[in-house]
């Protein structure tokens, strides 16, 4: 009856555990300050925003995916240098050696493959705009160093994985949210619009785990002593993170394409609201990252549900018996594919896709909190 | 003249339409996406009887359309049985519902809201669904199969409409170019193919190929759930320490058969419970959760095997020729012993208690049928019901329970009844509920009802003579041996469809034309086309690679200078189509 010494918990690193937590809270609620301060202060100035508009024109360098085999003019070894600028940014260049002088060669992409004109971000060129947009960045790094430390100090509290309860899960899946971000914008995405919205869904999450889900750091039930706790529920958190990153996306290009759609009219008036849509990044990229993000994210929720469904079958015997968060699972995962062959569906794609994809986010969210906050099944492990 | 004129402008634009609808037509093909269906002409339903309605209808069902309704029903469908208690999971949890909505019972019932997954409505809408899968996969299979063995479609004649487009003017002559051109493609693993001036290449046959995988393999999910429903079965049974289990359908406490498995289809083994050990949290919030069962076996295969022996634990189920044991319950079960005034032991054995909470705080049922004989001299029968706490408290308010689930201090609280068990009536009586409508209460004097506390070790006289002696402890459990057949298989498909569906999702279907023509001038105009789906963004950067690979043996000439496309000037890109964008974005250096 007796626990070995190594299987109690360390409440010393539990507490460490929890004031990182609440630390990293304080900062992301700066970085979400200087991320609204960068919206707000990005559209004040006229100046940037003509000139942003001015080069989000297309033909423009920016605006323009052309991919180009130029020849090096007059030195003796030819290179070949081809550049490809891509959407939302960024360059790149390939070079090569050739045999003989070359002359230059333009490719023409048009129609959909055709880089879409994207908004100028949400500093929207202005300088001091930006500054707010870069600090918000760091804010969020040190956040997310803070946030981490608290994640593998609690792991290590009680020497399991970090995931556990509900409060557990939620932490450790707003971590993997900031990280996917922070690793896109330091690979060269400019991602940063998504800032704004994802310091949104971290404060709530967190506010919502520290205030209703918290649970002392303990042991695990028996049913969940099991390496399948890595894989199900690491996987049905890196879902989790990166499919609000997709419904986000989804939101902003059903308004950025509504928005669109009345500049194509004529019918914008300029107001706050069009200043906001402007630097957004055009809907035809939006579209295109949340279909990617979803995608990318389906196979995987497949894989976690059946890695859960093995799980079940050694720990229940059954390895489905359509418990209320296998049934949301399920769910999820058929509203999803649902919005996967909608996209692929003539009178279906765009604005009603989109909507499927927020749809299909909130049945997850319905699967993680809903089922284990108000029905109660064999994952009763909320610790609530 | 201008007859002439008129007539061969006339028949140029109608070759061109026709090629446009073939360009058109070759980027339909490449998509992976179901081709949306053509609204039929209502002259082809109205009057055309049975057989054309029958084809009108499968047409529909293989829509995308519908198809996409129907698994909008499927994820609606399946909502209900998450929010109403379900039979399957938990009776008790439905009677209790039912208490509560008796107004809605009837209607529920009609429903099947109380076995949702397995009610006609949900079972037409999942079977339709598959039907219309199955209509959709078996054409595209075969489509698949025959572009594997057709050529890459060849290079439509103006490549300039292609969506991504790159041309120069080269002094090497067409035949080095479509060589060189023909190896880089290869050399991307493009599938190639020659025809006059023009090499076609295509990539990404993996993408249908998935998408069928996928789908094909929740085909066979589907089966292999089917072969567990009809040939799987399950029965449980309660193991108290040193007890001994043969898999025979008379041993199970419940047994749940199947329409392939009956009782005949149980395999011969079995086993002995050598113990059980348990662990508990023994502080903190989560103090008396539970950190480890283990259930010690000994089993045989057979009807006299030998004797090997293993563990069931959670998440660790015993396998045993091909069944799995599983441990789902466990429990205390007091040693009982009872005799009558004359000392003869009329009841000795382990009585497991079903737990009621956490703690296990249990209730306990003995039912003594022979060998007692009241004050009177008549033989009578003797029920005992109470409560079993193996750390025993009594709160003042709540009576005796447990305040941990490990046997820290066992405690037996019961009370006692003489009568009619009315276990010979015939009908089937729970061996843990004590029918007490033809039994009376034990009672000490007129008032004071017998009452007992007993500690292991420790027993009470029984008003009317005899004893009641608790003798020691044992553990039970209990056990579900289930036998799933197809769950390899399920399990099998479901890796093929993660494989299959990556394979769908990111894998390109892109197609690559390169033409080469020399001129009466003797340069040679080399032309570069590709197509790809929308989510592809990668083609022009693709072409671009190619298109840097052939400088090698086709370096553009220098005068050229990309201006000039040299093409016809209606072909002009940007002249035609506005929305083309041709830029050059030159750095000399």
């Amino acid at each position: 009856m007796n626990l070995a010494a190594a299987e109690s918990v360390n409440s010393n690193l539990a507490h460490i555990s929890n004031v990182l937590i609440y630390s990293s809270m304080a900062v992301y609620l700066f970085a979400f300050l200087a991320y609204t301060a960068e919206w707000t202060f990005g559209g004040r100035s006229r100046v940037a925003r003509q000139s942003a508009a001015l080069s989000a024109r297309p033909g423009e360098s920016v605006a323009t995916a052309v991919a180009e085999a130029e020849a090096a003019a007059s030195t003796a070894a030819p290179t070949v240098s081809v550049s490809v600028a891509k959407a939302g940014g960024g360059t790149t260049t390939l070079t090569r050696t050739v045999a003989a002088k070359a002359g230059k060669v333009d490719i023409v992409a048009k129609g959909d493959s055709a880089p879409p004109v994207e908004g100028a971000g949400a500093s929207g060129g202005d300088e001091q705009a930006d500054r707010l947009g870069r600090i918000a960045v760091s804010l969020t790094t040190l956040a997310a160093l803070l946030q981490l430390g608290g994640v593998v100090t609690r792991g290590m509290s009680a020497g399991r994985p970090p995931w556990g309860n509900l409060y557990e899960f939620t932490c450790a899946m707003t971590l993997v949210a900031v990280m996917v971000f922070l690793g896109l914008l330091y690979s060269g995405r400019d991602v940063r619009w998504l800032g704004l919205p994802l310091m949104l869904g971290v404060l709530t999450g967190l506010g919502v785990a520290v205030t209703v889900l918290y649970a002392a750091s303990e042991q695990l039930v028996p049913a969940l002593h099991s390496y399948w706790l890595w894989i199900h529920v690491s996987g049905a958190m890196i879902c989790g993170g990166a499919l609000y990153a997709g419904a986000i996306t989804a939101g902003m290009y059903v308004c950025k394409d509504f928005y669109e759609a009345a500049r194509a009219e004529g019918r914008t008036k300029g107001g706050r609201w069009s200043d906001i849509c402007e630097r957004m990044p055009s809907a035809a990229t939006l579209d295109k990252l949340s279909y990617r993000i979803n995608a990318i994210v389906f196979p995987l929720w497949t894989f976690t549900i059946v890695a859960g469904a093995i799980w079940a079958e050694s720990a229940w015997g059954h390895y489905w018996q359509w418990d209320p968060t296998e049934t949301w699972a399920f769910i999820t995962w058929v509203v999803y594919a649902c919005y996967l062959h909608a996209r692929a569906t003539a009178g279906w794609k765009g604005r009603k896709a989109a909507v499927l994809a927020l749809v299909a986010f909130s049945c997850y969210l319905i699967n993680a909190y809903g089922v284990s906050i108000f029905i109660n099944g064999v994952h009763s492990y909320a610790g609530l | 003249m201008t007859d002439d004129r008129e007539a061969a402008d006339a028949q140029a634009a109608d070759a061109r339409a026709a090629e446009e609808r073939d360009e058109l037509s070759a980027a339909g093909r490449l998509s992976s996406a179901p081709v949306a269906e053509q609204d039929q002409p209502e002259a082809e339903v109205v009057g055309i009887g049975v057989l054309g309605w029958l084809r009108w209808t499968w047409r529909q069902l293989t829509s995308m359309r519908v198809a996409l309704i129907l698994l909008f029903l499927l994820s609606l469908a399946a909502v209900p049985g998450s929010l109403i208690p379900q039979t399957a999971a938990s009776p008790s949890k439905v009677e209790a519902w039912q208490e509560k909505h008796k107004a809605w019972v009837s209607l529920f019932d009609k429903l099947g809201m109380f076995h949702v997954y397995s009610s006609f409505w949900f079972s037409a809408i999942y079977i339709l669904l598959f039907v219309s899968l199955v209509g959709c996969i078996i054409p595209r299979t075969w489509q698949f199969v025959g572009v594997l063995r057709a050529r890459p479609p060849a290079a439509p004649r103006h490549l300039v409409r292609l969506p991504v487009y790159a041309t120069w003017r080269s002094s090497a002559d067409a035949d080095t170019v479509l060589t060189a051109a023909h190896g880089a493609l290869r050399k991307r693993r493009f599938r190639t193919s020659a025809a006059g001036d023009a090499i076609s290449s295509e990539k990404g046959y993996l993408r249908e190929f998935g998408n069928l995988l996928f789908h094909i393999s929740l085909v066979a999910m589907l089966i292999a759930f089917a072969v567990t429903k009809l040939a799987g079965g399950q029965g449980t049974v309660i193991v108290v320490e040193g007890g001994t289990f043969s898999n025979n359908v008379t041993q199970y406490d419940d047994f749940e058969p199947s329409s392939l498995y009956t009782a005949d289809s149980l395999k011969a083994f079995g086993f002995t419970l050598d113990g059980f050990d348990a662990s508990f949290q023994t502080s903190g919030s989560a103090r008396g959760e539970a950190v480890n069962f283990d259930a010690r076996l000994s089993y045989w295969l057979g009807s006299d095997g030998k004797k090997t022996s293993g563990t069931a634990s959670v998440n660790h189920p015993l396998q045993v020729d091909g069944d799995n044991i599983y441990l789902t319950a466990h429990g205390f079960a007091p040693v009982i012993k009872v005799t009558n005034a004359k000392g003869e032991v009329i009841y000795d054995g382990a009585t497991p208690c079903l737990p009621q909470d956490a703690n296990v705080t249990s209730l306990c049922t003995i039912k003594v049928t022979d060998g007692y004989v009241g004050k009177d001299g008549k033989k009578t029968q003797l029920g005992f019901s109470g409560i079993f706490a193996p750390t025993a408290e009594v709160d003042p308010v709540l009576g005796p329970r447990s305040t941990f689930p490990a046997a820290n201090n066992p405690g037996l609280f019961i009370t006692g009844y003489q009568g009619d068990l009315g276990m010979d009536t015939g009908i089937a009586q729970s061996v843990y509920q004590l029918d007490t409508t033809a039994m009376k209460q034990l009672k000490l004097d007129k008032t004071n009802p017998w009452k007992a506390q007993l500690h292991p070790g420790q027993g009470m006289k029984l008003p009317d003579g005899g004893t009641i002696t608790m003798t020691g402890l044992k553990q039970w459990a209990n056990f579900t041996v289930a036998h799933n057949p197809g769950t390899g298989s399920a399990l099998v498909s479901s890796a093929l469809a993660i494989i299959g569906l990556i394979g769908s999702l990111f894998v390109q279907r892109r197609r690559i034309w390169v033409r080469a023509v020399t001129g009466a001038d003797g340069v040679t105009v080399v032309e570069l086309a590709g197509l790809a789906r929308s989510e592809s963004s990668r083609i022009a950067d693709e072409l671009a690679e190619v298109a840097l690979v052939l400088q090698d043996s086709a370096p553009a000439d220098r005068d050229g200078d990309g201006t000039d496309h040299g093409e016809d000037a209606d072909d002009d890109p940007s002249a035609e189509d506005p929305e083309l964008t041709a830029t050059s974005l030159s750095k000399e250096r």
